[in-house]
């Protein structure tokens, strides 16, 4: 036990390498947060023009648009899509830009089809009776239809951002150092495997239990609020 | 006030309308009566255009509500309407779901709109339960808050779809007074309904709806003592 503690302590702290650690658990929450806000606007707001689309002729094309990106995006490996980000799109922006935005632009596509499904499960008497009160589609759809669409969304919502999250490990293929990468460079620089990836598999886990219980808190605080 | 013209709606090949001419005038409480799958409901919801209509007009405050350059939400404004399965908004409490359609349309202030979503609830009799949600409602209770729901806009008119069909046996006669209680005070009404005692005591005219069509049209004298076509004497037959 002893001789382990030494290990550690050699191998993270006399190093300084628990520096390294932080800044890429650091890298990590931001993209997953960054990402998650990305995704959920660009969910939103496909999933809200696919439902108008429905009965307004004009906005067919933009459907249509929504549709080819959620197959090409769903189509394509994050990773591939981060390569093409960092090496082909966005050659001058910096590594935790670019990983902001393509998981952002990845999850935005799973987004929308969960949005969209919330969206559905709202009785369609909720956005007549708002309608005929005199509000147009977007009023009633912001204040009537939304609103109650998050309930059935949010679970879903929970699994995608635990999805993500995990997802977020490749980032460094472009030279970010997120959680994975900086366990990579302590094993790389220490000749220790076993601990930078223990303690790298072990953050993640508690990432994901904490996001877990917080998830399950806002659909709780949702409910009491929401009596249904 | 309303005056439709030749109103025709087709659902994906089937003829449900086939050809409309009705006016309601200021002040009128019009019953619409006939057998299910008449169009009685789709009729309604062509009036605020939740139906868009194939053909015809819908002519409220001389302007017609199917021409696409008509301001709809503003109209829909002065048109109130009742739904059969209540539609009250879940997510917002009683006094919510009353203020925010004034609120949120007509500029009023907070204030404004509670005191008079107040008035309207005490005269259902539910000013107690203005901060309850619509979950915490009897069946009853939640279409007399629809109705002031509806009232709280001012409208000019008011719409009702079948609005005591979903309703306990016992709780129907709650609805029906607020219903009889806003006719006596000379609100114009168009009432989908199968209450036929409703129709008799408290409308002015009764529609009879057949395939499509108005097969009769009169007085609710004329229509349940003297019923002329013979599709309406056996409809009545069969409900009286």
């Amino acid at each position: 036990m002893e001789q382990w503690l030494n290990k550690l302590h050699e191998t993270f702290i006399a190093t300084g390498f628990y520096k390294t650690m932080l800044d890429g658990l650091k890298n990590t929450v931001i993209i997953t947060l960054g990402a998650l806000l990305i995704g959920v606007v660009i969910g939103t707001v496909i999933a809200v023009t696919k439902y108008f689309a429905e009965d307004v002729p004009a906005l067919k094309p933009f459907a249509w648009l929504c549709d080819l990106y959620i197959t090409v995006i769903r189509g394509i490996p994050v990773v591939v899509l981060l390569l093409i980000f960092f090496f082909i799109i966005l050659t001058s922006a910096e590594g935790v830009t670019v990983a902001i935005l393509t998981f952002g632009i990845n999850s935005g596509a799973y987004m929308a089809e969960l949005i969209r499904s919330g969206i559905n499960a709202v009785d369609s008497g909720q956005m007549e009776a708002g309608r005929s009160l005199g509000m147009s589609k977007m009023q009633a759809m912001r204040k009537i239809v939304l609103p109650q669409a998050i309930r059935y969304i949010l679970p879903a919502i929970g699994n995608e951002l635990i999805a993500l999250l995990k997802e977020t490990s490749v980032a460094g293929y472009v030279a970010v150092v997120d959680l994975t990468r900086a366990g990579n460079l302590v094993r790389n620089n220490t000749y220790d495997a076993v601990n930078p990836l223990m303690v790298v598999a072990l953050v993640y886990l508690t990432l994901v239990v904490l996001l877990t219980w917080l998830m399950r808190l806002l659909e709780r605080r949702l409910s009491r609020n929401d009596k249904r | 006030m309303i005056s439709v013209k030749g109103l025709k709606k087709n659902f994906e090949g089937l003829e449900v309308l086939r050809g409309i001419d009705v006016t309601i005038n200021k002040g009128d409480v019009m019953c619409v009566i006939g057998p299910s799958g008449s169009g009685k409901s789709t009729f309604l919801r062509c009036l605020n255009l939740l139906e868009k209509p194939t053909g015809g007009a819908i002519v409220f405050d001389g302007e017609d509500l199917t021409d696409k350059k008509t301001d709809l939400n503003r109209h829909r404004q002065k048109m109130g309407m009742v739904f059969q399965q209540f539609n009250l908004f879940p997510h917002m409490s009683i006094i919510e779901n009353l203020t925010c359609g004034p609120m949120m349309l007509k500029k009023v202030s907070r204030e404004a709109a509670e005191k008079k979503a107040m008035e309207l609830l005490a005269r259902v009799g539910l000013a107690d339960r203005a901060n309850s949600y619509p979950n915490q409602l009897s069946g009853g209770q939640k279409q007399r808050v629809a109705i002031v729901r509806a009232l709280c806009m001012e409208p000019d008119v008011m719409l009702f779809d079948e609005p005591t069909s979903a309703l306990d046996p016992e709780m129907v006669g709650e609805v029906l007074d607020v219903m009889k209680d806003l006719a006596a005070n000379g609100m114009t009404m168009v009432v989908v309904t199968h209450e036929m005692g409703f129709a008799r005591e408290v409308s002015n005219r009764v529609l009879f709806l057949d395939d499509g069509v108005i097969a009769e049209e009169g007085t609710p004298d004329a229509i349940f003592n003297h019923p002329q076509c013979e599709r309406l004497q056996s409809f009545l037959a069969k409900v009286l």
